[in-house]
């Protein structure tokens, strides 16, 4: 478990990260927290000549209101994100979504900007962040863009980043009163990354019928996937045990499903509905307040 | 005996200060002038016939000293040791293997060539410049397949992958079972699978060789459970004398049986330096650890109980299929011959018992000793044959034990198994252990729970297991432990053990015993270990062995140098030595308590010639071996409670009671410490733990990723009692407590999670997936 050789490059600004980024290519990665990184190069299964450490630019590491939006720096770590009173204010899902990631360990080095970036199918942050519908302030040598949460996975370790590119911010839309959401997952007992998680956002109208619904399913499938057949049977609706639990199985319509040791499709297509049920049923019952 | 002021007592371990302040040394911690390190490159491939091999790149890379294959070790390095071969075929040379793979690889790891170099990371890159021409071949994982006549041959010559099979003639208990059925009692039959395990310690193994060529002297030091075992074999391997070897474990991050082997490494770092002149390191890593240290149990079980229908078990038939992976490490062949097959029967006075065992060579990792070695899986079988009769005949599981049980007043018992159990009382232990956890209130929440269509399962695991290896005739070699005990000029005490803890405590426990035997402080003793030039031959420690055999050399030899300060004493005292009694460090004389010398007066007096009685020679220092007559059998019942989560399968441990007879305990608090420990390594088998390879021979769980190790946050809080019955075979009256809690946990979860869901048995590892699978089908299929 000893990485191949690589050239170390701290970098100390994200204009210094993008110029290395840009000069070293597809030669290169970005070294956040490392979390999944590491144990990716130590097995050699990634053997990147040039890393360009992001983990000491400063001022990337922050949770700010900013009138209707909530912003989080890309290298915010998972141990900042469970502890934020901001967070948990407006956005129950993410702190509980970053509580159960690894253990206390990874939580304290591993980021949120890191996570989305390596787009693991199986992390529990990026559901999170499609769930919330952020919208993702990536910087590369032409400069700066944003992009939607459902528009940057793209699939198993793939997102919308360009060459030379990385996210600097992770944008959360304040969402609307009678508004909730959770996170629960199916723990692989080994890895505890999700056999099958779900986000969900539910929005409550006077009536206490669904006006809003955003679903995504984590783990089950090849990339973070949105579940619209639920999201589509939840709107309308009273949530309570029955509909939700008729919408949630459909949680697996239209995943791309995984297969592993730890679970089988059917298996992951079932904890998708399993999962889903459970953290709609929670995240109406915290838009009722 | 002296007064009991340190024994019984649950006194702090005294070598955690330096492990928990990290000032402990272990093996990647020895770093010495011009060491070089080694990396192991390993086969691909489960199964493969090796064309060629090209070292040259590897050779010429940046910092490489020297690369070695096969060939350079050929006449010149033995084959890895084994301790008890067995006919037909191994004592033929079948399983055995040099330190690296020739003609074929037979597993996925098998090392193949070795790189030394100036730098870990150096040797490690050159690793991928060596050229290995492999020619894949079919591989054979399942042990039963591998049985089967057309099955690939890992040893084409013996024409076979049974290495051996014990099949004894089956007249009697056919004549029983058929008894029972004609009596209107039943057969019960169960095929279980005891799964593969890797004992994943925290520290993975490691090995420093350095060789000094002009007094031609080789120490080596290794994380290992058995220095001068290790020193023996390593200098017959190395065709060296044994005094000039010299084995040194520093500290040792876990062993659990894994470290209980003389591994390729070993012998590998050791020809490097010898060939370089250089130390060489090695380092195992993780990936490593999961892939070739040795696993653990890989039995299956065909079992098959007879009993009446009062729940009296009339007959025990068991079949093992045990797993041996491909090659033989140092029990490998005799763990389920030796120690499952004489266990089946439990703690239960069966009357007919009958084992047979095929023994088979797999495409997988070598098998061997791991924490209970054999033992868990015998507990297994009797604990879940037993709640196969209750489940056959509507009974409580609780209440089928106690008809069964071997009672107080049998013991010493001898068992249809042929074993002999020394004392127990198996039914006191239960009884305990139902009352902790309030089982009668359990089975009422249960019956509730079920009418609520929830799952709720209570286990229970009345184990009885085999420790303090091992009287004569156990092994080739003997099976003693000793003992140098030494009171220096000052007072002050050494113990040399020839046992080696790592991890176990006896820093303090063999101290405690020293201390209150000679009625001193305990600060003035000290326990070393762990190093052939200073300690007497010892054989290590593994089976629960080292307090019950070790403790008692430690006992018998501070007796010696007590007997012979009460000669001195009464010689200063001008008294008979009969007379001179040891009480609180002082020597004093009988009915005149004023007339006294402290120990250490004794002690200085000891070591001035001119003060010491005629023929009494100078210095207080004795080596002591003990062989015990016989095993100890260490026993008790634990209960546990689990919840299952319908709509996931996830098996939850809600609580747990071990209530543990380990004969007396010198500390509580250790033992405590082992039981949990224990317990911890059996629900990680029930419902995490498991070895996977593909049909290929893959291992599909490399890392930790995918192993599953049970984590404190998943565990509920353990509920520990005790009760103490000594054994008679030692004068400590200790029997061991090392893995009992991890042979008596397995069985509890396993009863416990068949109760919840309603069947007679389910296999281990209760992975989320299996037991939904189960969910499904029932609710596919109604009861009727």
């Amino acid at each position: 478990m000893i990485p191949a050789t690589f050239e170390y490059h701290p970098a100390s600004s994200v204009d210094e990260a993008i110029a290395l980024l840009s000069q070293y290519g597809d030669d290169a990665k970005l070294l956040a927290g490392g979390h999944s990184l590491i144990p990716t190069m130590k097995l050699r299964l990634a053997q990147p000549a040039h890393l360009i450490d992001i983990g000491r630019i400063p001022g990337l590491s922050y949770i700010r209101e900013e009138g209707n939006v909530v912003a989080v720096g890309a290298l915010t770590t998972y141990a900042t994100i469970e502890r934020s009173e901001v967070l948990r204010r407006h956005f129950a899902l993410l702190p509980e979504c970053a509580s159960v990631i690894g253990d206390p360990q990874v939580r304290n080095r591993g980021t949120i900007g890191g996570s989305i970036s390596h787009a693991d199918p199986s992390a529990d942050m990026p559901g999170a962040v499609r769930a919330l519908k952020a919208e993702i302030r990536v910087r590369g040598p032409n400069g700066e863009r944003t992009v939607a949460a459902d528009d940057f996975f793209l699939g198993t370790f793939t997102t919308a980043l360009e060459p030379g590119e990385m996210v600097t911010e992770i944008r959360f839309p304040l969402p609307p009163a009678r508004t909730g959401s959770a996170y629960t997952k199916l723990a692989n007992k080994a890895s505890h990354y999700a056999v099958a998680g779900c986000a969900a956002v539910v929005t409550l109208g006077a009536d206490g019928a669904c006006t809003a619904a955003s679903v995504v399913i984590t783990g089950a499938g090849t990339m973070p996937t949105r579940a619209s057949a639920v999201e589509a049977a939840l709107v309308g609706k009273q949530l309570n045990e029955a509909t939700v639990a008729e919408a949630a199985s459909h949680a697996a319509e239209g995943l791309e499903l995984m297969e592993d040791i730890h679970g089988s499709k059917q298996y992951r297509a079932q904890m998708a509905a399993v999962m889903a049920r459970r953290a709609i049923l929670k995240a109406a019952e915290r838009a009722r307040g | 005996m002296g007064i009991a002021a340190l024994v019984g007592t649950p006194i702090k371990r005294r070598e955690d200060p330096r492990l928990i302040t990290g000032q402990a040394t272990y093996v990647d911690d020895i770093k010495l002038p011009g060491m070089l390190y080694m990396a192991v490159l390993r086969s691909p491939y489960g199964h493969a016939r090796i064309r060629s091999i090209n070292t040259e790149a590897a050779k010429q890379a940046p910092g490489v000293v020297a690369v070695y294959t096969a060939q350079d070790l050929k006449g010149v390095v033995g084959n890895i040791p084994v301790a008890a071969p067995l006919p037909p075929h191994i004592t033929n040379g079948m399983g055995r293997r040099g330190p690296l793979a020739e003609g074929k690889v037979r597993f996925y790891g098998d090392p193949v060539a070795v790189v030394i170099a100036e730098s870990r990371y150096g040797a490690r890159d050159a690793l991928d410049l060596i050229e290995v021409d492999y020619e894949p071949l079919p591989a054979v994982v399942d042990p039963e397949k591998a049985a089967q006549p057309d099955a690939p041959l890992l040893y084409e010559e013996f024409g076979t992958n049974v290495a051996a099979s014990v099949r004894p003639p089956t007249d009697e208990i056919d004549r029983v079972f058929a008894e029972t059925q004609a009596n209107g009692g039943i057969v019960v039959k169960q095929r279980m699978v005891n799964q593969r395990l890797a004992p994943s310690p925290m520290e993975t193994r490691g090995v420093v060789a350095e060789f000094r060529k002009a007094d031609r002297t080789l120490t080596i030091w290794s994380s290992s459970q058995i220095p001068h075992l290790l020193r023996n074999y390593l200098a017959e391997q190395l065709g060296l004398p044994q005094h000039q070897v010299r084995v040194i474990v520093p500290e040792v991050g876990g062993g659990f049986g894994c470290k209980l082997n003389i591994y390729p490494e070993e012998a590998l770092a050791a020809f490097a330096a010898m060939k370089t002149g250089h130390p060489v390191k090695w380092i195992e890593d993780r990936s490593e650890n999961l892939a070739v240290t040795i696993h653990g149990r890989d039995q299956i079980n065909y079992v098959e109980v007879a009993a009446t229908r009062e729940g009296k078990i009339t007959g025990l038939k068991v079949h093992v299929v045990s797993d041996l992976g491909a090659y033989l490490q140092f029990f490998t062949d005799v763990i389920a011959i030796a120690f499952t097959l004489p266990m089946i029967c439990g703690c239960y006075d069966i009357p007919v018992a009958y084992g047979s065992c095929d023994i088979v060579f797999t495409n997988k990792a070598p098998t061997d000793a791991y924490r209970g070695a054999g033992r868990p899986e015998a507990a297994y079988i009797a604990e879940r044959a037993v709640d196969l009769v209750a489940h056959a005949l509507g009974k409580d599981p609780a209440e089928v034990r106690m008809i069964n049980f071997v009672k107080p007043e049998q013991f010493p018992h001898k068992m249809a198994t042929g074993t002999v159990y020394d004392s127990g009382n198996y039914q006191l232990a239960l009884e305990k252990a139902m009352q902790l956890i309030g089982y009668q209130q359990l089975r009422a929440e249960q019956a509730q729970k079920r009418a609520q269509g929830k799952l709720m399962g209570i286990g229970i695991s009345s184990y009885v297991e085999i420790c303090g290896i091992g009287p004569k005739g156990l092994t080739p070699f003997g099976l003693y432990e000793s003992a140098r005990v030494r009171v220096d000029q000052s007072g002050d005490v050494l113990i040399y053990t020839g046992a080696s803890p790592h991890g176990q405590g006896e820093e303090t426990t063999f101290a405690q015993i020293a201390a209150d035997e000679f009625g001193i402080p305990i600060e003035r003793v000290l326990v070393l270990h762990g190093d052939t030039d200073s300690t007497p031959e010892g054989r290590g420690t593994y089976g629960s062995r080292t307090t019950a055999v070790g403790g008692t050399a430690v006992y018998n030899a501070v007796q010696k140098l007590k007997e012979k300060m009460k000669q001195i004493a009464a010689h200063m005292l001008e008294a008979s030595p009969a007379d001179v009694t040891l009480e609180d460090g002082k020597f004093s004389v009988a009915g005149a308590p004023q007339k006294a010398v402290t120990f250490a007066e004794v002690a200085a007096a000891a070591n001035f010639s001119n003060t010491l009685p005629p023929g009494i020679e100078p210095g207080l220092e004795t080596t002591v071996f003990f062989e015990p007559e016989a095993c100890t059998f260490p026993f008790g019942t634990h209960i546990c409670v689990v919840e299952i989560d319908k709509d996931t399968g996830e098996v939850h441990l809600r609580r747990y009671v071990a209530v543990d007879d380990c004969g007396r305990q010198l500390n509580p608090l250790l033992v405590a410490g082992q039981i949990h420990g224990g317990i911890v390594q059996g629900v990680g088998q029930a419902l995490f733990e498991g070895v996977v390879y593909d049909e290929n021979g893959q291992l599909l769980t490399s890392t930790f990723m995918d192993y599953a190790m049970p984590l404190a946050s998943e565990l509920p809080p353990f509920e520990l009692d005790h009760t103490v019955t000594p054994t008679p075979y030692n004068p400590l009256g200790v029997k061991g407590v090392g893995e009992a809690g991890t042979i008596a946990a397995t069985p509890a979860v396993a009863g416990a999670v068949a109760d919840a869901l309603g069947l007679p048995h389910v296999d281990i590892p209760f992975t989320p997936e299996r037991i939904w699978r189960i969910i499904q089908q029932q609710q596919a299929q109604p009861q009727a």
